[in-house]
C-alpha cells in the first residue's frame, strides 16, 4: 500500500502540472480541478480506512532505511486531516467555479489551488522535520500567489503582512530545526523524539519554544496573530474559505505533533506556556471579533479565539485534552469554511459584506437563514451540534486537570462568540432593510449553495452521530500519547544492521 | 572556527533584525536576507566543522566513516533556494504594492482608507437554469451540469 500514502502528495502536483499545461482552457481546467479533488477525497477515505485498520504505516521513500531516507507516516491524526483537507477541498473547488473570476482563473488559479492542496498534505503526511520545513514553504509560497493574484489596494495590502511575517516564521522554523540537528544530529521525527529525552531539558526547551513561535506564526496564537485579520478579508471567498479552513490548522496540527512526539521531557515548563497562550489567544480573538463590523473580519478574528481551545487541549496533555483538540480541529475546519461560504452568499443577496449596509435577509432569504444558524450556532457551541462536543470534551479535560481558571476562561469566550455570531444574525438577517434595493447578482448561485448545504448536512451529522467520530479522535489521540507506537510504525523495531554505521558517520567526530 | 562563525551569526542576526525593524519594506527584507543567511550559517556550524575528506563511498564498499558531514550542506542548498523564491516573490510584491499603494513605508500603509475595501465579487456569468436547485446529495450531478454550462 506505499502509493496511497504518497497519492494524496502526488495527485495535486500531477494536477497542477497538468493543469499548467492547459493554459487558457478555462473550461477544462475547472472540469479536471474540480473532479481531481473528488478524486483526491476518495483517495484520503482510502488512507483512513487504511490507518483504521492497520494503524500507524510508514514508507520509505526510495526504501532508504528510516533515520536516513525521506519518511512519510500515516497515523490517526495524519489521516483524519488529510480526510477533511479532501473534503475542503471537494467543497472549495466547487464554490470557486463560479466564485473565482475568470481573470483570476486565467492568472494560474486552478494550478495553484491544487499547489497548495499538495503542500497541505504533504505537511500532514511527513516524517522529517526538514521535510515538514519544505512542505510549509510549499504551501506558503502559493497561498501567497492566491491571496495576492488579484493585485489590487486590497489585497497587496493584506498579502504585505501576510507575507512578510510568514517569511520571519520560517526563518524561525529553519533556525529551529538547525539547533534540533545540532543537538541530536538527526532529523527524522520519530529519531528525534527518542534522542530527545537524553539531553538537557534546558537546551530542548529552547528549541522548543523557537518552534513554538514557529508555528505559533502560522497557527496565529497570541500574540502572534495580527497578519490573520489583515488579510484574510481580502481575497475571493473561495480563498479566504480554504485559507481559514487549512493553513492555520497546519500551524495547530504541527503544534500538536511536535508538542506530543518531540517536546513531552519538561512539560511543567513547555505545556504551562501553552495553556497561557491558549487563555490569551482565545479572550483577545473573541475580544477583537467583537469589535468588527465586516462579517469576514469578525469571522477571522473568531479563527484565532478557536485556535486557542485546540491549543487548551493541546496544552493539557490529558487523552481526553488531546481527543478534544483533534475533534475541534475537525469540527472547526468544516464549520469555519462554511461560514466564510455563506459570508460570500451573504455578499451576494444582501450586496455587503458590511453589517451596517446589510438587513432583511430573514425576510428575503429564509434557507440562507437556516444555513447561516447551523454553523453559527455549532461555532458558538449550542448542542446538540458539532461544536458542543468539542467543546464539552476540551472543558471536560480542563476540569479533570482542575485548570478552573483555563475552563472559564474558555466558558466566557463561548458566551461571546454567541454574542458575536447573533449580533451577523441580528444585522444581517433580522434587521429591516437599510437599503432601498440591495444589489443582487442575476445568474445561477447553485454552485455555491450545493457546497454549503454539504457542509451544514456534515456539521449536522457530526453534532447527532458524534460516537464515530469520537471515536476516531480517540484513536487518533491515543496515538498521540503513546509515541511509541509512532517511533515503532517508523524505525521498526529490531534496528537494521547497517543503520548504526551510517549514524556514527553523520554525527561528525563525536 | 566555531567560535567565529557564531559570532558571525550573531552579527548578522542583529543586524537583520536591526533592518527588519525599519519603516522601509525595502530595508525589512535586506534584514530578512540577512538573517536567512545567519541562519544557514547556523545549520552549517551545527553539521560540526571538521577537515575531513569527502564523504564518497569507495566502489565495492556500502559504507565509509571518518569523513565529513555532506546533510547540513544539502539542507543549507535546499534552504538557500526556498529563500532565494520566497525573496524573489516578496520584492516582486513590494514593487507592485509601491506602484498600486505609492509607498513602501509601514506607517503610510497602517493608514487605512476607503479605496482599501476589499475587490467586488465577480459576475456570476452563466445563464439562469430551469433545472430545480442544488441539494447536497445532487452535488455530482450538479457538477455535470457545470460542464455544460461553462463548455
Amino acid at each position: 500500500m506505499n502509493w496511497l500514502l504518497v497519492a494524496p502528495v502526488v495527485l495535486p502536483f500531477a494536477t497542477a502540472a497538468l493543469l499548467v499545461l492547459l493554459g487558457q482552457r478555462l473550461a477544462l481546467q475547472r472540469v479536471i480541478s474540480v473532479s481531481s479533488t473528488f478524486v483526491l477525497l476518495a483517495l484520503s477515505l482510502v488512507l483512513l480506512l487504511q490507518v483504521a485498520a492497520a494503524n500507524i504505516f510508514a514508507v520509505q521513500v526510495g526504501n532508504w532505511p528510516a533515520p536516513f531516507g525521506i519518511t512519510f507516516v500515516a497515523d490517526g491524526l495524519g489521516a483524519i486531516m488529510v480526510v477533511i483537507n479532501g473534503i475542503m477541498a471537494v467543497a472549495v473547488a466547487l464554490y470557486g467555479i463560479k466564485d473565482i473570476s475568470k481573470r483570476l482563473e486565467s492568472l494560474g488559479y486552478h494550478p495553484l489551488y491544487h499547489v497548495l492542496l499538495g503542500g497541505i498534505n504533504g505537511a500532514f503526511l511527513t516524517g522529517d522535520l526538514f521535510n515538514l520545513y519544505v512542505w510549509f514553504e510549499v504551501l506558503l509560497i502559493s497561498s501567497f500567489v492566491l491571496l495576492t493574484l488579484g493585485g489590487r489596494r486590497a489585497e497587496l495590502k493584506g498579502g504585505l503582512y501576510y507575507v512578510l511575517i510568514n517569511l520571519f516564521g520560517s526563518l524561525t522554523f529553519l533556525a529551529a530545526t538547525g539547533i534540533l540537528y545540532g543537538l541530536t544530529g538527526t532529523l527524522n521525527m520519530a529519531d528525534l523524539a527518542g534522542k530527545l529525552d537524553a539531553l538537557p531539558p534546558g537546551l530542548v526547551s529552547t528549541a522548543a519554544v523557537l518552534f513554538f513561535i514557529a508555528f505559533g506564526i502560522k497557527a496565529a496564537v497570541f500574540p502572534l496573530f495580527f497578519w490573520l485579520p489583515a488579510s484574510y478579508h481580502t481575497p475571493p471567498v473561495a480563498v479566504s474559505a480554504i485559507f481559514a479552513a487549512m493553513l492555520t490548522k497546519v500551524g495547530v496540527y504541527a503544534l500538536i505533533r511536535s508538542f506530543t512526539l518531540l517536546f513531552d521531557q519538561d512539560t511543567g515548563y513547555t505545556h504551562t506556556l501553552l495553556l497561557v497562550v491558549a487563555a490569551l489567544t482565545m479572550l483577545t480573538g473573541v475580544l477583537g471579533a467583537a469589535a468588527q463590523n465586516e462579517i469576514r473580519k469578525i469571522l477571522s478574528f473568531h479563527i484565532i479565539s478557536q485556535i486557542g481551545y485546540m491549543i487548551m487541549g493541546l496544552a493539557l496533555l490529558t487523552p481526553l485534552g488531546i481527543i478534544g483538540a483533534v475533534f475541534y480541529l475537525v469540527h472547526h475546519i468544516i464549520v469555519k469554511a462554511n461560514l466564510f461560504l455563506i459570508s460570500g452568499l451573504i455578499k451576494r443577496e444582501g450586496g455587503s459584506f458590511d453589517l451596517e449596509s446589510l438587513g432583511g435577509l430573514y425576510q428575503r432569504k429564509p434557507w440562507l437563514a437556516v444555513l447561516f444558524l447551523i454553523p453559527a450556532f455549532s461555532l458558538a457551541g449550542f448542542p446538540p451540534l458539532s461544536g458542543f462536543w468539542a467543546k464539552l470534551f476540551v472543558i471536560r479535560a480542563g476540569l479533570e486537570s482542575q485548570q478552573y481558571l483555563v475552563v472559564a476562561v474558555s466558558l466566557v469566550v463561548g458566551l461571546l462568540t454567541i454574542y458575536s455570531m447573533t449580533k451577523i444574525w441580528q444585522a444581517a438577517f433580522w434587521a429591516p432593510q437599510k437599503s432601498e434595493a440591495p444589489v443582487i447578482k442575476t445568474g445561477s448561485l447553485r454552485f455555491l449553495y450545493a457546497p454549503v448545504i454539504s457542509l451544514a448536512l456534515l456539521t449536522l451529522v457530526i453534532g447527532f452521530f458524534s460516537a464515530p467520530f469520537f471515536n476516531l479522535a480517540s484513536s487518533a489521540a491515543a496515538d498521540l500519547l503513546e509515541p511509541s507506537r509512532y517511533i515503532e510504525a517508523v524505525l521498526g523495531t529490531p534496528q537494521p544492521e547497517l543503520s548504526q554505521k551510517p549514524e556514527l558517520l553523520l554525527r561528525g567526530e563525536e | 572556527m566555531e567560535t567565529l562563525l557564531v559570532i558571525v551569526i550573531g552579527v548578522l542576526t542583529a543586524c537583520g533584525i536591526y533592518l527588519m525593524l525599519r519603516r522601509n519594506l525595502l530595508r525589512f527584507i535586506y534584514g530578512l536576507t540577512m538573517v536567512s543567511n545567519a541562519v544557514n550559517l547556523l545549520i552549517l556550524v551545527s553539521g560540526r566543522l571538521t577537515k575531513r575528506d569527502a564523504p564518497i563511498v569507495p566502489v565495492g564498499e556500502q559504507t565509509v566513516s571518518g569523513v565529513a558531514n555532506p546533510l547540513p550542506q544539502a539542507l543549507i542548498l535546499t534552504a538557500i533556494v526556498i529563500s532565494f523564491g520566497l525573496t524573489v516573490f516578496a520584492l516582486a510584491l513590494i514593487l507592485k504594492s509601491y506602484q498600486v499603494l505609492g509607498t513602501v513605508d509601514t506607517d503610510e500603509l497602517a493608514h487605512e482608507s476607503e479605496e482599501d475595501a476589499p475587490p467586488e465579487l465577480p459576475d456570476l456569468d452563466l445563464p439562469e437554469h430551469s433545472e430545480a436547485p442544488a441539494s447536497p446529495v445532487g452535488v455530482a450531478a450538479v457538477k455535470g451540469s457545470a460542464i455544460k454550462g461553462n463548455a
